[in-house]
């Protein structure tokens, strides 16, 4: 099949070309993927024996002063002009064993039980009241225990690179060159600029977004709800005994399947408000956008600025009144609506699963559609007049230019940036949340999981985690951190995909 | 001219102005739907009372700015002082990790560049109030749990994951001004300062202005951390609190004269700014 063959073949008929040169070639690449596997695995295995092959290599080629590294690090450094660095290294290694011996050891220790004794309560005044003494807190030991984890490899990867670095500074030594703490100081600046840049940002980022997903996650293997709350109970490691009540559909071991009917609602609900919420705002804001653009209108600015007071205006404020104008009895608009004799009875705008849904997705359009209109105004200029004249000149209608000509550049340009929106909904706490709170709640029968009470019709999985874990009283993380790490693994999925393809991505250099 | 050309162009000219009509009332329509939730923001503001099916107010007041000022429950002021004090600090501290972030990540080059992107990526779509427990144990151990500090440090510690819009507009500034900065003995660290940021105005403004108006609209991480602790409450928990009051008639003409004051600063720095916000709009989208 040549290139030709394949360009004169129509959409279909390519779609279906494709398809089966993908199973065609299958064979064929799984073969070539299997042919590069030993290689692959036996750098992955050099990679991994690179720290040993450091400690051996230093052991036996070393000087007396890389040998001395082995205990104090850094002092291979310190005796080669390298002060600072060395000094550094060595901080770190007497801090660390002073904080392991004080702190991070009873902690670690305490690791696999999570903690022996939460809370003694002592009676007073004859019983009538009492005296709580906590003892052990488990999260707390979870925390230290995790930090403590992270100090350990901290450790492990400065233990290995100074005794790379010592031998380095040993050979450099030995063919004539001498170390100079002068560049070394200068490279903060320049060669190790980006180290010197993102440390801070680095830091911020693994203490406070990293651990506690990190520990979150481990949680998800532990009992926390409100019969295991720490400081008063000990949480313990349950393993996958969360994964298997929440899913399980047999009535005596979990809820006979209604945390499980719940949950598919939920995630249903949460796709299809993903979908709607984005492709809404997109073309209604793709449309008004195109409006304002048109020839001949006047004072373009004057109808932007007034869509921007949305935008300018914080979220919770309009999505807070909102939600107190539409409410079903004593709001502004059902009210107005029936002294102008257009009902009789209120609509319930954000209490009847139904109208509460399409009601959301409109307020969500009042919010969103300022901000498709802003970036595509900018695209829309980006069109090549050209290309819409010779289109008038064949005749075409505006709708055929629409559809033939903005519509495809305009999907070329944004895709990612609507999935990246698709992916952001997914996650839209505040609309759902500040606007209807979840909505009417679901009616089950029979024994209601405790997880699932409170849960509403318009609930995305988000505010239900939110629910949950905060306005909930059962307070159950465990189940809370399983749903949320499901719900990140969809989504990071999803992002992969697209960061993977985005045009900046693959041709970073070309902006440049 | 001929009169049936004349005729062609008077009959085109009127189709056009039936069209743009068309298109103003349209535009009409809009701006009346955008703006109502905002007139009726400020109408209620000056309301005696809430009134269930009253869009303009019955009897005109400033007991809800009053309320505000001096309730002894509902500090406004405090709140409003406390949000003001975040979002400035957080605006600066946040601005410079982001760009600092964005800069390395689009001009230096290392080893472990790509991951860390990807990785910062997909780690901030990890509902992020599910770790505020422990968050909080982590600013208990710090002792800054009851103070707005802890806010603004857990603000700017999650910024660099906010690289993205600015990494794409470091990228379009060409490298040939790097290099001949370099070549005249600048380091890396001057080409940063002197450089690019210069070049970088707008995406620097653009940072700004999204760091400042942030705390302004969180309810998530503010509700979490201030609870129970009126003190540490900012604009959102305590006009939350105050729309959630049974007391309705009174508390509703309050809120929206909170939201209104609320609104006031960040309007007028949109509109001055307006410009620099479109750039970043556009530029982030275009770039994906």
């Amino acid at each position: 099949m040549t290139t030709i063959e394949y360009l004169s073949m129509s959409g279909p008929q390519r779609t279906f070309f494709k398809t089966v040169d993908f199973f065609r070639s299958l064979p064929q690449r799984i073969e070539r993927k299997g042919a590069r596997f030993p290689s692959k695995l036996r750098n992955f295995g050099k990679k991994l024996m690179g720290p040993v092959n450091t400690c051996v290599d230093a052991a036996v080629h070393g000087d007396w002063r890389t040998r001395l590294s082995f205990l104090f690090m850094g002092f291979g450094q310190i005796t080669r002009h390298q002060i600072i660095r060395g000094v550094c290294y060595f901080v770190y290694e007497v801090a660390f064993i002073i904080y392991m011996a004080l702190f991070g050891g009873k902690y670690l220790k305490a690791m696999p039980s999570l903690g022996q004794l939460g809370q003694i309560s002592i009676p007073v005044d004859n019983q009538s009241s009492f005296i709580n003494i906590y003892y052990d807190n488990s999260l707390q030991i979870l925390l230290y225990s995790v930090i403590s984890i992270a100090f350990i490899l901290i450790l492990a990867y400065l233990y290995f690179s100074q005794l790379k670095d010592s031998m380095n500074l040993q050979r450099a030594a030995y063919i004539g060159r001498r170390s100079n703490e002068k560049q070394t100081l200068k490279n903060i600046l320049d060669r190790s600029y980006a180290k010197t840049l993102l440390t801070i940002p680095m830091i911020g980022l693994f203490s406070f977004t990293v651990l506690p997903v990190v520990i979150m996650i481990l949680i998800g293997f532990t009992n926390y709800n409100s019969y295991h709350q720490p400081p008063a109970a000990l949480i313990d490691w349950v393993l996958f005994e969360n994964w298997a009540n929440l899913f399980s559909t047999s009535s005596s071991s979990g809820d006979g399947g209604i945390f499980l009917y719940a949950f598919g609602m939920v995630l249903m609900w949460t796709l299809v408000w993903a979908f709607f919420a984005t492709f809404s705002n997109y073309f209604l804001g793709m449309i008004v956008a195109m409006i304002i653009n048109a020839k001949g209108v006047k004072l373009k600015k004057l109808w932007r600025t007034v869509l921007v007071t949305t935008i300018a205006v914080p979220q919770f404020i309009s999505l807070l009144l909102m939600s107190k104008m539409l409410a079903s009895s004593g709001g502004v608009v059902n009210e107005l609506l029936k002294q102008w004799g257009l009902i009789s009875a209120n609509i319930p705008w954000l209490s009847d699963p139904i109208i509460a849904k399409v009601t959301i997705i409109l307020v969500n359009t009042w919010i969103g559609i300022p901000y498709t209109m802003l970036m595509c105004t900018g695209l829309l200029m980006n069109i090549p007049a050209d290309l819409y004249e010779s289109a008038k000149i064949d005749g075409a209608s505006p709708f055929k230019t629409y559809t033939k000509i903005t519509l495809p550049y305009m999907l070329f340009v944004t895709t990612p940036y609507l999935i990246s929106q698709f992916v952001g909904n997914i996650n839209n706490f505040n609309v759902i949340y500040l606007l209807s709170g979840g909505g009417p709640s679901f009616v089950f029968t029979g024994t209601v999981p405790q997880q699932v009470a409170g849960v509403g019709e318009t609930d995305l999985l988000i505010t239900w985690i939110y629910k949950m874990t905060m306005t909930n009283a059962f307070n159950d993380y465990g189940a809370a951190s399983i749903l949320g790490l499901m719900i990140f693994v969809v989504v990071a999925f999803f992002s992969l995909i697209v960061f993977n393809n985005s045009k900046s991505i693959k041709n970073e250099e070309d902006y440049q | 001219m001929n009169t049936s050309v004349k005729k062609h162009y008077a009959s085109r000219r009127a189709r056009r102005t039936v069209k743009v009509t068309f298109i103003y009332i349209l535009l009409a329509i809009i701006s009346v739907i955008w703006l109502i939730p905002f007139v009726y923001l400020v109408m209620q503001s000056f309301a005696e009372r809430y009134v269930a099916g009253a869009f303009f107010p019955e009897t005109w007041s400033v007991r809800g700015y009053k309320l505000l000022f001096t309730d002894s429950v509902y500090e406004f002021w405090k709140w409003w002082l406390n949000t003001f004090a975040i979002a400035c600090v957080t605006a600066v501290l946040q601005t410079l990790i982001t760009l600092m972030t964005s800069y390395t990540l689009s001009r230096l080059r290392f080893k472990l560049r790509k991951p860390l992107m990807k990785f910062m990526l997909i780690i901030g779509m990890f509902p992020s109030f599910l770790g505020m427990i422990i968050i909080y144990y982590m600013l208990q151990l710090l002792k800054i749990d009851t103070s707005i500090y802890s806010l603004i440090l857990i603000y700017v510690a999650g910024s660099a994951g906010g690289y993205y819009i600015s990494k794409g507009f470091f990228d379009t500034i060409p490298r040939s001004l790097d290099e001949a900065a370099m070549i005249d003995g600048a380091n890396k660290n001057t080409v940063f300062f002197r450089i690019i940021l210069p070049l970088s105005k707008p995406i620097v403004v653009y940072t700004l202005l999204m760091a400042f108006s942030g705390p302004w609209g969180d309810y998530m991480t503010a509700s979490y951390l201030a609870k129970g602790n009126s003190n540490m409450w900012n604009v959102a928990v305590g006009l939350q609190n105050l729309v959630s009051k049974a007391n309705q008639e009174v508390y509703f003409p309050a809120f929206c004269a909170g939201g209104v004051l609320t609104s006031i600063p960040i309007i007028i720095l949109f509109f001055c700014l307006q410009k620099y916000y479109v750039e970043g709009v556009t530029g982030g989208a275009v770039k994906g």
